[in-house]
C-alpha cells in the first residue's frame, strides 16, 4: 500500500511549490471549517446537525442534487462573464445588479406574453441578455467617456437596479400581476407563461432545467474563446498591459467595451434563465437575485480566472446554498451560509498568494547568496 | 416652485438631518481617503462600518458606557481593515474580492449572531453649544446634535494634519502616487498602505458606532446597506481632496435628508423608489459632472509587487 501510494505521487512528480500550494489548501479549508463549526456551537446549536442537514439539502436527499445542479447554471453563467471581464483587466462588481435587471427584462417577455412558445423563450432570454449588457454597458460608457471607475459605477448601479426592479413591481402596466378581487400583497410578477419555459430534465428522479447543459456549454465555450481566438488573446494582452495593448493596435476601447458587454449580458442571461428555470415559482420579485450576482463573482474570483475551474467551484457553492434551505428546517439560521461561503472564499484566497510569496522570497534568497 | 424651493432650503429638520447622515458618511469617508491617498481601494468600509455597529451595540449590552462601546466599534472597525490589509496588500489577493467577501461576511456574522445576544441600545444624550446653537436654520443643525457627532469635528482636522504634514503622511501620498520610487527611497510601500487601511478601519469603526449612538439607537443589520460604497463615491467626488470629500458627504446626506424629510415638506410623498435610488442616481449624476477634472492618485488600485510595473 505504501509502495503504491510513493510511487503514484512519485509519478505525480510534485514539485516543492505544488507540495507547499496543496498543503496550504488543505490547511486554509481546515482551518475554515473550524472557525464555521466554532460559530455554530456559539450560537447554540450542534455542528453535526448543521453538517448533516447541509449535505442532505445539497446532495443526499431525493432529487436535491438535481437541485443543487439547478443552482450551480446561473453562478457558473455569471462567473465566466465575470472571467472574460477580468481577463480584459476590467473589474466589473455589478454582477448582481446586471443579473436583476436581466431577469427583470426577461420577464417583460416570459410572463406578460402567454401562453408562450418556444420563440418566446429565446426572445426572452436575448432581452434578458441584452438589460444585463446594457446594464454593465452603461458603466463601461461612463468609463471610456467621463473616467468614472468601473468598480464604483457597476456597484452602484446594483442597487439602482434594485430600485428599478421593486419599481415595475409596483404597477399593473408594468410587471405586478395585478389578480381581481384580491389585494396585492405579494408584489411578483405572473408566472412564466408554461409554454415559454425551459425544459426540465430528469435523471433517476433528478429534476433540472436545460440552463444546466447551457452553463456547462458556455463555461466550455468561453475557455475555448479566450485561449484559442485572437479575440480572448487580445483581451489577455488589454488586462495584462494596456499600453503594449495599444503598441500593438488593440483598441482599448472596443476591446475593453467587448468585454465588459459579455460580461453583463451573461450575467443578464443568467438571470433570465433562473426565471424561465423555475426559480421562485417561475415569477418575478425584487428579491429575485438574492446574491446569485455576487455569488458567481465570488466563483471567477475563486477560480482564479479560469471558466473550466469555475464548475466545479459553482457546484461547491450551489450545494451549500440548496443545503441552506434544510438548515432552517433543522432550526439553524440560514444565514450561516453566507459566513460560510465567506470564510471559504477567503481560505481559498489565502494559499496561492501565500505561496507566490514564499516563492518569490526563496528566489530573492538564492540570488543573494550567489552574489 | 419658489415657496417650495424657500422650503427646502430654508427647512431646519432637513438640515439637521442632513448633517447626522453626512457624518456617518465622513467618518468612513475621511478614513478612505487616507486609503486612497495611499492607494488602496477598499470596498470594505462597509463592512468595516457594519462591524464597528455591531461591536458597540454588543459593548454597550455588556456594559452602558458610550465611550468604550465606541472605542470598541473602532477596534472592531480595525480588525475587519485588518483583514483586509493582510489578505490584500501583504499577500496581494485581489483587494476588491477580499472587499466584497469581507462585506458577506460581517453582513452574514452579524444577522446570523444577533439573535444570540439580547442586544439593548440607546440614543446619547443631545449636547447643544450654547450660543452656536442659537444660530437660525443651520445652528441647531451643526451644533444642536447628540454628543458623539461631535468627534467628526475633531477627526477631519487630525486627518488632515496627519496626510499633510507628516512624515508618515508623505510617506502615505508618496505610496499612493508612485509606489517604485517610493520603495527605491526605502519606504516600506505595502506596510504604509497597511497602516493608511487600518486607520480607515479605525474611523469606519467609530463610525458606525457614532451612527449607533447618534442616529439610529437600536441595531439592525440592514442599517448601514450601502453606506460605505456612497462614501467611497464620496471621496471619488471630491477629487480625492480632503475638503472635497467632505463636500461630498455633505452633499450626498443632503439628497438622503430630502428622501426622508421631502413627505413633510412638500405633505405628499413621492415616488418610494425613486427616493430610495436618489442617492445612487446623485452619485453617478454628480461623479458624472465632475469626475474628469480631477487627478487621482496615480497608483490608485494598482496591487504592490516589487519589481513589477
Amino acid at each position: 500500500m505504501r509502495v503504491v501510494l510513493r510511487s503514484a505521487i512519485g509519478r505525480l512528480r510534485l514539485g516543492r511549490d505544488q507540495r507547499e500550494l496543496a498543503l496550504l489548501y488543505v490547511a486554509c479549508l481546515v482551518g475554515a471549517l473550524l472557525v464555521s463549526l466554532l460559530l455554530i456551537e456559539v450560537n447554540g446549536s450542534s455542528w453535526t446537525r448543521a453538517v448533516n442537514a447541509l449535505v442532505d439539502g445539497a446532495f443526499q436527499n431525493p432529487g436535491r442534487w438535481g437541485e443543487t445542479l439547478r443552482r450551480t447554471a446561473p453562478l457558473l453563467v455569471v462567473a465566466v462573464g465575470s472571467v472574460v471581464a477580468t481577463k480584459a483587466g476590467i473589474i466589473n462588481i455589478g454582477q448582481e445588479g446586471q443579473l436583476l435587471v436581466g431577469a427583470m427584462g426577461g420577464a417583460f417577455i416570459l410572463t406578460l406574453v402567454q401562453p408562450g412558445n418556444p420563440l418566446m423563450l429565446v426572445l426572452g432570454i436575448a432581452l434578458g441578455a441584452a438589460a444585463g449588457a446594457l446594464w454593465a454597458g452603461l458603466a463601461g460608457a461612463l468609463w471610456y467617456w467621463r473616467r468614472i471607475p468601473i468598480v464604483l459605477s457597476t456597484l452602484l448601479l446594483v442597487y439602482l437596479s434594485s430600485q428599478m426592479a421593486a419599481f415595475t413591481l409596483t404597477r399593473g402596466e408594468l410587471l405586478l400581476n395585478v389578480v381581481p378581487g384580491e389585494p396585492n400583497r405579494l408584489l411578483q410578477s405572473a408566472e412564466v407563461a408554461p409554454g415559454s419555459r425551459l425544459g426540465i430534465i430528469e435523471v433517476f428522479g433528478n429534476r433540472f432545467p436545460l440552463s444546466v447543459p447551457v452553463a456547462l456549454a458556455m463555461a466550455l465555450g468561453f475557455g475555448w474563446l479566450l485561449s484559442r481566438t485572437t479575440w480572448g488573446f487580445r483581451l489577455k494582452v488589454l488586462g495584462l498591459n494596456p499600453r503594449t495593448a495599444q503598441r500593438a493596435g488593440v483598441s482599448d476601447v472596443r476591446y475593453g467595451m467587448s468585454a465588459i458587454l459579455v460580461s453583463g449580458a451573461t450575467a443578464g442571461m443568467a438571470g433570465a434563465m433562473m426565471l424561465a428555470g423555475g426559480e421562485s415559482q417561475y415569477k418575478f420579485s425584487s428579491g429575485f437575485s438574492s446574491s446569485v450576482g455576487w455569488d458567481g463573482l465570488l466563483v471567477a474570483l475563486v477560480a482564479r480566472n479560469s471558466p473550466l475551474l469555475a464548475v466545479p467551484v459553482a457546484v461547491v457553492f450551489a450545494a451549500l446554498r440548496s443545503g441552506s434551505t434544510f438548515l432552517s428546517v433543522a432550526g439553524i439560521e440560514a444565514v450561516l451560509v453566507d459566513v460560510v461561503r465567506a470564510l471559504l472564499v477567503v481560505a481559498l484566497f489565502i494559499p496561492p498568494a501565500i505561496s507566490d510569496l514564499r516563492r518569490k522570497r526563496r528566489a530573492l534568497a538564492s540570488l543573494t547568496e550567489r552574489t | 416652485m419658489l415657496g417650495f424651493l424657500g422650503n427646502v432650503l430654508t427647512d431646519g429638520p432637513l438640515y439637521e438631518s442632513t448633517f447626522r447622515l453626512a457624518a456617518v458618511l465622513a467618518f468612513a469617508a475621511v478614513g478612505e481617503w487616507v486609503a486612497e491617498r495611499a492607494g488602496t481601494i477598499n470596498i470594505s468600509v462597509e463592512a468595516m462600518l457594519l462591524g464597528g455597529h455591531f461591536g458597540a451595540a454588543i459593548a454597550f449590552t455588556a456594559s452602558p458606557n458610550f465611550v468604550l462601546a465606541i472605542a470598541v466599534g473602532g477596534m472592531v472597525g480595525v480588525s475587519v481593515a485588518a483583514l483586509q490589509a493582510w489578505l490584500s496588500h501583504y499577500l496581494t489577493a485581489d483587494q476588491f474580492g477580499i472587499g466584497l467577501t469581507l462585506n458577506i461576511l460581517l453582513l452574514g456574522l452579524a444577522a446570523f449572531l444577533q439573535p444570540r445576544f439580547d442586544l439593548d441600545t440607546r440614543l446619547a444624550g443631545v449636547t447643544s453649544i450654547p450660543l452656536l446653537a442659537d444660530i437660525p436654520v443651520l445652528g441647531p443643525a451643526l451644533f444642536g446634535q447628540r454628543w458623539p457627532m461631535y468627534v467628526i469635528y475633531a477627526l477631519v482636522p487630525l486627518t488632515w494634519w496627519l496626510v499633510m504634514r507628516t512624515n508618515w503622511g508623505l510617506e502615505v501620498r508618496a505610496v499612493g502616487e508612485d509606489p517604485q520610487a517610493a520603495d527605491v527611497s526605502g519606504i516600506r510601500v505595502n506596510a504604509r498602505r497597511r497602516q493608511a487601511i487600518l486607520y480607515a478601519g479605525l474611523l469606519s469603526g467609530i463610525g458606525g458606532a457614532v451612527y449607533l449612538f447618534g442616529q439610529v439607537g437600536r441595531f439592525e443589520s440592514g442599517n448601514i446597506g450601502g453606506k460605505g460604497i456612497i462614501a467611497i463615491a464620496a471621496v471619488i467626488f471630491g477629487g480625492w481632496t480632503l475638503r472635497g470629500a467632505v463636500a461630498g458627504c455633505l452633499l450626498f446626506g443632503y439628497v438622503d435628508a430630502l428622501r426622508l424629510n421631502l413627505p413633510t415638506i412638500l405633505g405628499y410623498s413621492l415616488n418610494s423608489q425613486l427616493l430610495a435610488s436618489l442617492p445612487f442616481l446623485a452619485t453617478i449624476v454628480v461623479m458624472l459632472l465632475f469626475a474628469k477634472h480631477t487627478r487621482q492618485p496615480v497608483a490608485l488600485a494598482r496591487p504592490f509587487v516589487r519589481g513589477l510595473k
